[in-house]
């Protein structure tokens, strides 16, 4: 959304509130689940790759390896069903919900305000825009990292979990021509699905810190809005 | 006309009375009723035998080193009862030009019947003359008696995917068969090489249904390629356990742990060693203590070390994988972070951005 209509929307507000309500519950609730499902993710793939030091005694009395993966591939679903859920709230939801899936790269409105945010981050303008939902350099990044990337992991993910479901299993029908396209050995989409992780973590790092940044220096709440569903406006 | 297996089989001395037991054991052992028996003795009783021919291209035999160790069945019996294996110059008496003319007579008397067998692939650099057979192109030679053919198997990983002689820079630019001929059934058994029996079977099985057996994605008999070496591995229950070897020479490794962390590609490759294994089933290559190397999988010997669970990432030139790649491009981004963090902190404290707080209000 550009920045004009969300200081109008905001303006429109504030003679009311000065918040407005921009996160339905549906998708906070989602958010939450999802950044958990995601910590759990990279964790339990981390140490699938490199597993932990060997655990003694009987094979038959240890299932660590099978719990890591249990989660993995639990955490997967949650993470692929939430996300189909979220398409659906983008489509049911209000216009905030679309943003992360929409982006208007035919507004040269909108770039210039993803120049102007990154100009804020690198301390070259002084005073940052208000805005209700992203602002259009987040927009740009969520949809980037999050939205394809999320897609990427999904289908690199379940191509690989096709593999031990067998040939012909539901996940092997549907993402099965992932390796296939990798050229077919399985090797290459492991590691392209582990690089894929390491690009998350430092998505969610660069989120986490521009959160906290954001809701310290800019002009609006952030942290609490994916709480409350309310942006609040400090002046 | 070739002989009918059955012919064969009175030849070699085996009585009616035996060999209709043997069918009724045949349909038992295939899952078929009772009602099948007859018609798989008339089928045996009436089946002129396919003839095969078995080329050879860029390669080192290993296909057919593994093919004559074929315990079930004996590969005698592939060769001397159900096939009529015509031309294979590695195994065959003729020799020159009555091998030459023996290629010629099969190809036009039973034009569209035959199985083409080849094992290696053809070079395509320099006209193909990195393999030169009888005179000319290896290439030439197969592009001709594929075009007369009904299927092709392409035995081992050479034929299926390219192999060793393929691997980077691949100098002679050898190329896998279903890369040359594109208008022909193409079976797929890789393996660097094959498993013997697996090679018998696939022959049995395209000769007795008079079928292609079912292939997966990839174009390899489902059969035998269907499962991972991983999901029938003896050493599965330490790997679910998290129990795995950490050094070559350590308890762990002693007591039979599984391989994963040293490198073993039984995960992501397809073939029938955990279940058939080798040399009659004596062993398989992690019973023996080793990691599954990946022979069956195409570009295995391109595709990083044998000995690492995260292998390299060929693309980006230089010998990283994911976690080094990964790894690095998130402690650069965490560190940015920080930086910025602390930039952001000092012009605070000296108010040259964010936002001024009201003073007075409230």
């Amino acid at each position: 959304m550009l920045a004009e209509q969300d200081a109008f929307e905001a303006e429109r507000s504030a003679r009311m509130v000065k918040a407005v309500y921009v996160y339905e519950a549906p998708l906070r609730l989602w958010h939450w689940i999802n950044a958990l499902a995601i910590t759990v993710l990279a964790i339990t793939g981390y140490f699938i790759g490199q597993p932990l030091p060997s655990v003694p005694g009987e094979a038959s009395a240890q299932f660590l390896m099978g719990y890591i993966r249990f989660a993995h591939f639990a955490a997967a679903y949650i993470f692929a069903i939430g996300f189909i859920g979220r398409i659906y709230w983008a489509i049911v939801g209000n216009h905030h919900a679309r943003q992360i899936f929409i982006l208007p790269v035919w507004s040269a409105r909108w770039w210039s305000e993803v120049f102007y945010e990154l100009r804020w981050y690198l301390f070259l303008v002084k005073e940052p825009k208000k805005y209700v939902g992203h602002n259009p350099l987040a927009q740009l990044m969520m949809f980037l990292f999050f939205t394809i990337g999320a897609v990427y992991m999904i289908c690199t993910g379940f191509a690989l979990y096709g593999e031990g479901l067998g040939e012909g299993s539901w996940a092997s029908q549907m993402f099965g021509w992932v390796i296939s396209a990798v050229g077919g050995n399985s090797l290459q989409v492991h590691a392209w699905h582990r690089l894929g992780m390491w690009v998350t973590v430092s998505f969610v790092l660069v989120h986490v810190y521009a959160a906290i940044r954001e809701d310290i220096m800019s002009r609006q709440s952030l942290i609490s809005t994916m709480i409350s569903g309310w942006r609040m406006f400090k002046d | 006309m070739t002989d009918t297996f059955y012919e064969v089989l009175r030849r070699q001395g085996i009585t009616r009375r035996s060999f209709l037991k043997f069918c009724s054991l045949t349909a038992t052992s295939l899952g078929l009723g009772s009602a099948f028996a007859p018609k798989i003795a008339h089928a045996l009783e009436t089946k002129p035998r396919t003839p095969v021919i078995w080329l050879h291209g860029l390669e080192c035999t290993c296909c057919s080193e593994s093919f004559i160790r074929s315990a079930h069945p004996l590969t005698k019996d592939v060769v001397l009862s159900m096939l009529s294996l015509d031309y294979d110059d590695t195994l065959m008496a003729a020799a020159g030009h009555q091998a030459e003319a023996i290629l010629d007579e099969v190809r036009a008397k039973y034009k569209g019947n035959y199985i083409l067998a080849v094992e290696g692939n053809p070079p395509l650099n320099e006209d193909g003359m990195f393999c030169i057979q009888s005179g000319r192109p290896f290439i030439e030679k197969l592009k001709e008696t594929a075009a007369d053919c009904k299927a092709i198997i392409s035995w081992g990983s050479c034929a299926s995917w390219g192999c060793v002689q393929a691997a980077k820079p691949n100098p002679t630019r050898a190329t896998p068969v279903h890369k040359v001929i594109f208008d022909k059934p193409i079976i797929k058994v890789p393996g660097c090489p094959p498993i013997a029996e697996v090679m018998t079977a696939v022959v049995t099985y395209m000769l007795t249904f008079d079928r292609l057996p079912e292939l997966d994605r990839q174009g390899r008999p489902k059969m035998f390629y269907g499962q991972r070496i991983h999901d029938k591995c003896y050493r599965r229950p330490h790997f679910d356990a998290g129990q795995f070897v950490e050094q070559w020479d350590d308890d762990q490794a002693r007591m039979g742990y599984c391989l994963y962390k040293m490198g073993c590609k039984g995960p992501t490759t397809y073939n029938a060693c955990s279940t058939v294994r080798w040399n009659e089933g004596v062993s398989f290559p992690i019973q023996s203590g080793h990691g599954c190397i990946g022979c069956s999988e195409d570009g295995f010997w391109d595709k990083g070390s044998f000995y690492d669970r995260v292998t390299d990432i060929q693309q980006f030139g230089v010998e990283a994988n994911a976690d080094k790649v990964g790894g690095t491009a998130a402690g650069v981004v965490g560190a940015s972070i920080a930086a910025h963090a602390a930039v952001t902190a000092l012009a605070r404290a000296r108010q040259k951005t964010g936002i001024d707080t009201p003073k007075g209000e409230d």
